[in-house]
């Protein structure tokens, strides 16, 4: 934690970056974002085993974009974030520095796309034991039972949109659910409604999730929403042989193709 | 007395190929039966999934998506690119527990006029033997569509 606060006040009485974007205490253990300005302030930085929100989010946020260049403590799901963000055009290579703390609070620094893409290729990261676990499970059930679990779970859903604005792949100026000509998916959170609105956010996702959970931790009512775009990411990993967060340049596997994908369904 | 189950089908088709194809069958006096609600559309790549939520979500029992055959899609590319959103569709599809049985993709050219009979018949009879899609249309109760 100290090695993060020196190279945050180092960075800032520098002069390389305006802005350390990273996480502070919170009321109950709980550790919130935090936006760095200055060198004095850099004491509010903190880095413990509960920091596991996606910062990434950040970073398109015309707000965030104002203050100048970034640095951003990162772990594993935000440089994952900040490889696809790069791959979407969303960010230039070197825009960002990424400031990678390890479990035993080294910090690394990573000022550029490559740096970050050298870094994960040790130690990449992905669906934790846990979620990988509920995953395998529900594929074992039946389709029925998977459409009961699922209704239950979304039955409960209030449409507060707090997936989506956690998401740090979600940076849309207008997004579909906005859309009112034609109203795609309906306003209300109602069965219909909520499984809609969840398909499409799961099919917008396919091919760019970066499976950081981070939607399924921002849901007030615990509905484990991160399961769909992570299903819809490896699905795409599965079919098409690449993974969202992994290259600095990648193309969108659904803007994409090859004559010679294999499917087994279509007559 | 109650009228027996008939399945409403909607089948979204792109216009250079199966929605030709279609039109052979009907120039060729070829019979098929009558559940079906075409809907034409450009290209396969124009059909989005959430066209289909909107199917299912209006009270379709079943659905048909066709286009062109590989390669042969009248703007080069968009039947490939919409086999690949399928590809990903139809498996998530199947992780959320919606039945797959009641949306067939194919494909039909249009010199294909009794394949598109055949698929036709084939899926009427599939979904008539399923029956009206109760688990979905029991949502739409729950809201406005």
């Amino acid at each position: 934690m100290e090695a993060l606060r020196t190279k945050a006040k180092e960075l800032l009485a520098q002069g390389e970056v305006q802005v350390v974007i990273g996480y502070e205490a919170g009321t109950a253990g709980v550790r919130r974002p935090c936006f760095v300005r200055t060198a004095e302030s850099a004491i509010r930085l903190v880095w413990d085993t509960n920091c596991i929100g996606n910062l990434a989010g950040y970073l398109t946020r015309p707000e965030i974009k104002r203050f100048g260049k970034p640095a951003i403590v990162a772990n594993n799901a935000v440089l994952r974030s900040l490889l696809q963000l790069v791959a979407e055009r969303q960010l230039q290579q070197d825009a960002v520095l990424a400031l990678a703390v390890a479990q035993d609070g080294v910090v690394t620094e990573l000022p550029t796309a490559q740096a970050v893409e050298d870094y994960l290729a040790i130690s990449p990261g992905g669906l934790s034991a846990a979620d990988r676990e509920k995953m395998e499970h529900l594929a074992q059930l039946s389709r029925e039972e998977r459409w009961t679990f699922w209704q239950r779970e979304l039955e409960r859903c209030i449409k507060c949109y707090a997936c989506r604005s956690s998401c740090p792949m979600c940076y849309c100026g207008h997004c579909t659910m906005d859309c009112n000509r034609p109203q795609w998916v309906s306003v209300p959170s109602h069965a219909l409604g909520n499984l809609e609105y969840h398909t499409v956010r799961a099919m917008h996702l396919a091919g760019r999730c970066v499976q950081c959970g981070e939607c399924g931790r921002a849901c007030p009512v615990g509905i484990p929403i991160h399961l769909l775009t992570c299903y819809a990411e490896e699905s795409v990993h599965r079919q098409f042989g690449q993974q969202a967060g992994t290259r600095a340049k990648l193309d969108y596997a659904l803007g994409a193709f090859r004559p010679d994908d294999k499917e087994s369904f279509i007559r | 007395m109650a009228k027996p189950f008939e399945p409403k089908i909607t089948a979204f088709v792109c216009n250079w190929c199966t929605y030709a194809g279609a039109d052979l069958t009907g120039t060729s006096r070829i019979k098929y039966q009558p559940n079906i609600r075409i809907i034409r559309l450009p290209c396969t790549g124009r059909i989005d999934f959430m066209l289909l939520q909107k199917a299912f979500a209006r009270g379709a029992d079943g659905i048909i998506v066709s286009g062109c055959h590989p390669n042969d899609c009248h703007y080069s590319s968009g039947n490939y690119h919409a086999r690949r959103r399928w590809m990903v569709f139809n498996d998530l599809m199947e992780f959320m527990g919606v039945d797959g049985r009641r949306v067939t993709f194919s494909w039909v050219s249009a010199a294909e006029g009794t394949k598109w009979a055949a698929l036709v018949n084939e899926v009427t009879d599939a979904v008539r033997q399923l029956g009206p899609y109760t688990e979905y249309q029991r949502l739409i109760g729950a809201g406005v569509a």
